[in-house]
């Protein structure tokens, strides 16, 4: 991620919209990644997301006039993705009526973590290896919606709890409450899994062998 | 107060980010000192969270930027 300054993106903007158009090339560039696993998130397919991408981005040069800086240009930008994106879930009609914030309430469930020793050091060579990338990128996908809107942003895209909340429209609070839990779904589906990717001095203990 | 172990999994995720308050933390750095079942959950969360972030396993499509910047470049010059 990289991240934006405020400053040099409202410096940026105005010479745009004065007329110096190519600018606007750098100015989305930092954006990209985000913008399109926050798509990803939401319609869960790679060709679905790459177009509401380009629409966003195309949406967003439209617009750049109405935006007033009270927020991040990013925080902005992610919000026309988020409307892009339920705008098409809509239409598609493939968005279930049963609502996932009503199917996973934020507070359901007792959670038990992954009761495990044998994985507690990251094993840096094991990024190497493609399936590990596979590995992570299924659990993510295999969380419910809302937990995985505030992975996305907050762990992979690494952006702070207020930001995440503004970009999805919820309180901060409940970024923190989804974030806690989603990460707790994560480590238990992932500890285990990933237990081949530890270096061998693990030991277990009792449970899990 | 000595607190439990489901206590400690209450609270991890603000523990990674820093975000208890330092009496909580006290209290929970002191039940990990002696619980090695918490410090492994711990361990492994924050694990999970440091290889969600790294960029690596999360790569765009092939092509993505310069699909974008192409078509962007058509919006720039109809407009």
């Amino acid at each position: 991620m990289t991240a934006s300054n405020p400053e040099s993106d409202a410096e940026c903007i105005r010479r745009i919209l004065a007329g110096d158009k190519q600018l606007f090339h750098e100015l989305i560039q930092p954006c990209e990644r985000s913008i399109y696993f926050l798509l990803q998130s939401l319609l869960r397919n790679d060709a679905d997301a790459e177009d509401a991408a380009q629409e966003t981005v195309i949406k967003v040069y439209r617009n750049l006039h109405m935006f007033r800086g009270d927020s991040q240009f990013r925080t902005w930008v992610l919000s026309i993705a988020r409307n892009e994106g339920l705008g098409r879930l809509r239409k598609a009609e493939s968005r279930r009526e049963d609502s996932l914030d009503e199917m996973t309430g934020d507070q359901a469930g007792d959670y038990t973590p992954a009761l495990l020793t044998s994985w507690r050091e990251v094993p840096a060579e094991a990024l190497e290896r493609k399936e590990l990338g596979s590995i992570l990128r299924k659990a993510i996908e295999g969380l419910p919606e809302i937990y995985r809107n505030v992975v996305l942003l907050r762990d992979i895209e690494e952006m702070d709890v207020r930001e995440t909340a503004a970009a999805l429209g919820i309180t901060e609070g409940t970024v923190k409450v989804r974030l806690h839990r989603a990460r707790a779904l994560l480590q238990r589906d992932l500890a285990p899994k990933l237990k081949g990717f530890a270096p061998k001095r693990a030991r277990l203990f009792g449970w899990g062998a | 107060m000595r607190i439990d172990c489901k206590h400690v999994w209450d609270h991890i995720s603000a523990y990674i980010d820093g975000e208890v308050d330092a009496a909580l933390r006290a209290e929970i750095d002191r039940h990990l000192e002696t619980c090695e079942i918490c410090s492994a959950v711990l361990d492994s969360t924050r694990n999970v969270v440091v290889l969600i972030a790294d960029n690596r396993a999360f790569e765009l499509p092939a092509g993505f930027s310069n699909r974008l910047h192409a078509r962007l470049d058509r919006e720039l010059s109809e407009a």
